[in-house]
């Protein structure tokens, strides 16, 4: 491990390739909590994690790849609201509105439990300094501009990431 | 007398209700309108805070002066570095 400067704060480099509800959460919750210790973050976009960088935030769930994902109701009596749905995904995946049901039940469930919105996040992120870095090969291939993105992202490739990497002292890929 | 009267705090922060990771980060903004050596209390109703707030102190270098419960909340107290 060679840091350029010792004495530079410590730095968190992320790399974002999903876009679904449950997998934006973890990259902005370790961003803003680095942030607020004082560190330096950056979060790199790619492929399907690009889509949390436009203003307009429609992050959903999807029952595909997550097998048995278990749902809580976010009404009722608290022995309800405990209880663990089990969603066979393949069948359920094919329900038409089933998504944006999923999607809805999580929204809520984490409200009541009071964890804070993708949005609130990401602002909390802005505030902190933390870079957002949207992937250049994945804007072209699914066709965004950067005009797509809030104005605080910024542009770049793998030596972009890696540069930033290089030095930091966790990274994740998520 | 009880530790946590002993302590005056310079401003009170009620982070209750909130999950991870908004109490730290609802904390590092309170904290920069501080002085330093003026002091924060911090309330949180969140499992996690107890541990979250010791590290997020060890991390930034302000220090916590007293970590309880009060009234089955937990009760926070950081000193501006």
């Amino acid at each position: 491990m060679s840091k350029s400067n010792p004495n530079a704060p410590k730095r968190l480099a992320l790399i974002s390739s999903k876009g679904t509800l449950d997998w934006a959460y973890p990259p902005f919750i370790l961003a803003s909590a680095a942030g607020a210790m004082g560190w330096e973050v950056g979060i790199f976009f790619t492929f399907y994690g690009l889509t949390l960088l436009k203003p307009e935030l429609t992050a959903a769930v999807s029952p595909l790849g997550n097998p048995a994902m278990p749902m809580k109701m976010p009404f009722g009596p608290e022995g309800f609201q405990n209880i663990n749905w089990t969603m066979p995904n393949l069948l359920m995946a094919n329900v038409p509105g089933f998504e944006s049901l999923a999607t809805n039940l999580m929204k809520q469930t984490f409200h009541n439990k009071g964890v804070a919105t993708i949005e609130e996040l990401r602002d909390a992120c802005l505030d902190l300094d933390v870079r957002l870095i949207g992937c250049q090969m994945t804007m072209d291939v699914f066709g965004f501009k950067k005009s797509d993105f809030i104005p605080q992202a910024e542009i770049g490739g793998a030596a972009t990431f890696l540069e930033f990497a290089a030095d930091a002292d966790v990274q994740l890929f998520i | 007398m009880n530790d946590i009267e002993l302590i005056k705090e310079d401003v009170l922060l009620d982070c209750s209700g909130l999950l991870c990771p908004m109490p730290i980060v609802k904390t590092t903004k309170a904290i920069k309108e501080l002085q330093s050596g003026q002091i924060l209390k911090m309330i949180a109703t969140d499992a996690g805070s107890p541990p979250d707030i010791a590290a997020w102190s060890r991390q930034t270098g302000n220090e916590l002066l007293l970590s309880t419960t009060e009234n089955e909340k937990f009760v926070f107290f950081l000193k501006k570095a």
